[in-house]
């Protein structure tokens, strides 16, 4: 049998009454009920002049974590790119000159591709891509989805609520 | 001939072998850091302890020669507790930096952690702290902190390039290595200490954080670096080449391959490429134009001249099926018994890898049935005039020339002696004096990029694959060492598409020109030439691309060298990355 027999099978449906069958009465009930709500207190929130907070745990575009110094935590290893499903991480390396030795060049999201899945982040172990609240993504041009060094990189102290967040549920 | 067991299996080992040397040919891997088929044993890493019964202490596989009725076990209860032990005091100084480290992937320590540790750390100090970057030599930069002082290279130093000027340096967990002072490991050979360290502690300067080895599509192929034509393995990535690497061939390179090959052959594949036929205006400037134009222009000029007025020129930097297929166009159209190649001999041979002959292919087109310049004993039918290309050219009888893809006009005799040919048309990879000069540049592939056989100069036929893909050629016949990104990327994704060049592999245009002339030849694939030599050359009977696999054959003339391999079944020490190939 298919699924969903329940609902689809006339058999088991519910019989009307009378006082349903009659059609008005039952209208005229449910209109009751949304006028009742016009004057309860509202829950729609007044998108893009108000805007959600979402809680620590939100899996938002994905974001690179920028130090102090302005440099980023990042050493390259390739290993978000690597875990990727969709393919959508690039990351090219190149020495530098810090003790950390090696820091991404290129750095690329394709945003179009992402799926949000966080594997980026769970995988790094520099905890250097976090998942940030970001939610807004509106591209004009497909270029303009492959997101650089110049949009991924955050500095930590915006990002110290999902930082919290993964050092408390790591351990 | 001693019979012992080894995890309860009898097995027979010649007399004096060592217990991890009949494990490696029986096909049973005893982890090992310092033990090496190609250097001497040391004995100082203790990985490869295993249970020998009626000794007191576990015993160390590398250094323990077999006895009759030996008994050995790798796998009991002590044996294994050995092992982990011994990797504990490995990792107690170990950085544990893997998402910086090169190695990571291929990385021998990182492996054993996997297999044959507890997974964590009872060393709650402050680690030692080593040199980080310190040049052993031009191309070798040295991480004191990640060396788990195998001694793997100060042995391949000593014994393999002669010169031994690395050294350990003070004692217990400070040891570090370091070049004798005011001396430097400048060597010809030195990179191959970068493949041999189990670690990423000795790193090459060239490739040095260039990209993980799980995004490099891993393609066997064979060094154009010289007549010696050592097995690699070719590193792509994005279309690029980003580094090469020697193959275990015990009839060619043995483990080895020299830092002129490794590092001097690559990049001519990746820049200064010819995209696409070229030819020269009324104004004599090279413009693009399309392949039947340029075989068309080609075809008539040259048959504006008399035979003997045309010089048809192979190569011993390409293929044996492109010589064939030149030197079928010139017997069909030009009359001609034969043709010469120009030869690159520059310097000495040294006395390990390199030979002073800087061409692969030498060998190969000789069998094909050109001849070295300067060898041949008649040129269009005068005896001994003119016995080189050079005097030929000078005498001024020669108008027009063909050539196969060979920058030979670097010789500025050769070049000056040019100036009296009216038409020039050769085969060209790279933006070179040789294609400058050209009125007709037909743009061909490199070894990298396409199928084909060199033979070396002993007579070993080894077959190319394609590792870079052109706008012709897909990438090679295995498919199984191709990264995720090579294989799951799209078009879409600009880092795994690259830059595809118009080239083709040379004996294309042989044959578009050879048909302008009047010939009906019909190759669809390199092999079907490679098919036709095999079938007419009596040297190369038998042969396929098939029979010669990754390893290659010998010519029929040299089938006695042949070696048996060693270990080739289970020991591959500079290996693709054990990891990365899958998804």
């Amino acid at each position: 049998m298919g699924y969903n027999t329940k609902y689809n099978n006339p058999s088991t449906n519910r019989k009307l009454t009378l006082w349903e069958k009659l059609y008005l009465p039952e209208v005229i009930r449910g209109l009751l009920t949304t006028f009742k709500h016009i004057f309860r207190p509202k829950f729609t929130r007044q998108y893009p002049e108000e805007r959600w907070d979402p809680p620590a745990s939100f899996r938002g575009r994905p974001v690179l974590v920028m130090e102090e110094n302005g440099s980023e935590r990042c050493v390259a290893c390739g290993l978000c790119s690597r875990v990727c499903p969709p393919l959508a991480i690039e990351v090219r390396a190149s020495e530098t000159e810090q003790l950390k030795e090696r820091y991404p060049v290129v750095f690329e999201i394709n945003m179009l591709r992402c799926i949000f899945c966080g594997f980026c982040e769970e995988v790094c172990p520099e905890e250097a891509i976090i998942m940030s609240k970001d939610y807004e993504l509106v591209f004009r041009d497909p270029s303009e989805g492959i997101f650089g060094k110049d949009k991924l990189l955050v500095p930590k102290a915006e990002l110290k609520e999902r930082l919290d967040f993964l050092a408390e549920m790591r351990n | 001939m001693p019979k012992f067991t080894i995890d309860g299996n009898e097995y027979e080992a010649q007399a004096g072998q060592t217990i991890i040397q009949v494990a490696q040919e029986n096909g049973i891997d005893i982890p090992h850091f310092c033990w090496h088929p190609a250097l001497s044993v040391a004995g100082n890493c203790r990985m490869c302890l295993v249970e020998v019964e009626k000794t007191p202490k576990l015993q160390i596989a590398c250094g323990t020669i077999v006895t009759e009725g030996m008994v050995v076990k790798t796998l009991s209860e002590t044996a294994t507790k050995g092992r982990e032990d011994v990797m504990e005091f490995l990792l107690i100084n170990h950085p544990l930096d893997c998402p910086i480290c090169d190695e990571a992937g291929q990385c021998k320590l990182q492996d054993y952690a996997f297999d044959h540790s507890r997974g964590e750390s009872r060393f709650v100090e402050e680690k030692n702290h080593k040199d980080k970057r310190m040049p052993l030599g031009p191309q070798i930069l040295f991480d004191g902190e990640r060396c788990i002082s195998c001694s793997r290279c100060i042995r391949f130093a000593e014994e393999v390039a002669h010169q031994p000027v690395l050294t350990f340096v003070h004692r217990g967990d400070h040891v570090t290595i370091n070049a004798v002072p005011a001396e430097s490991f400048d060597n010809n050979m030195s990179m191959n200490v970068i493949d041999i360290c189990p670690v990423g502690a000795l790193t090459s300067r060239d490739f040095r954080f260039k990209a993980r080895v799980w995004d490099m599509s891993f393609t066997d192929s064979v060094c154009p670096g010289c007549s010696r034509g050592c097995s690699t393995r070719i590193g792509v990535r994005n279309n690029e080449i980003l580094r090469t690497e020697p193959r275990n061939n015990p009839n060619v390179n043995s483990y080895w391959m020299c830092d002129y090959g490794r590092v001097e052959m690559y990049p001519a594949v990746n820049e200064g490429r010819i995209d696409g036929p070229r030819m020269k205006d009324a104004a004599g400037k090279q413009q693009a134009t399309d392949y039947d134009t340029a075989a068309r222009v080609t075809a008539e000029t040259l048959k504006k001249y008399h035979k003997d007025e045309v010089l048809i020129l192979g190569s011993a930097a390409v293929p044996v099926e492109d010589n064939y297929a030149m030197l079928k166009l010139a017997r069909e159209h030009f009359g001609k018994q034969t043709i010469p190649f120009i030869s690159h001999i520059v310097g000495e041979d040294d006395r390990l890898l390199l030979k002073a002959d800087k061409t692969p292919n030498s060998m190969g087109a000789t069998l094909a049935g050109c001849v070295a310049d300067g060898h041949y004993p008649h040129v269009h039918g005068e005896k001994a005039a003119h016995t080189t290309v050079l005097e030929l050219l000078r005498s001024r009888k020669i108008k027009a020339v063909f050539a196969l893809g060979d920058n030979f006009l670097t010789d500025p005799q050769l070049l000056e002696a040019f100036e009296h040919v009216e038409f020039f048309a050769c085969h060209a990879a790279n933006e070179t004096i040789t294609s400058r000069r050209a009125d007709v540049v037909f743009s061909i592939s490199h070894w990298a990029e396409r199928d084909g056989v060199f033979v070396n100069f002993e007579g070993w036929a080894q077959s190319l694959n394609p590792a870079v893909t052109t706008n012709y050629q897909v990438r090679g016949r295995d498919q199984l060492n191709m990264s995720r990104l090579d294989r799951f990327g799209s078009p879409y994704d600009k880092w795994a598409r690259g830059h595809k060049r118009d080239a083709r592999e040379g004996w294309h245009f042989v044959q578009l020109v050879s048909n302008q002339l009047g010939s009906k030849w019909h190759y669809l694939h390199t092999e079907q030439l490679f098919e036709e030599i095999a079938a007419t050359n009596p040297e190369f009977k038998g042969m396929s691309y098939e029979s010669l696999g990754s390893l290659g054959q010998p010519i029929a003339s040299k089938h006695s060298m042949v070696k048996e391999p060693i270990y080739q079944e289970v020991y591959q020490e500079t290996g693709a990355p054990l990891m990365g190939s899958g998804n």
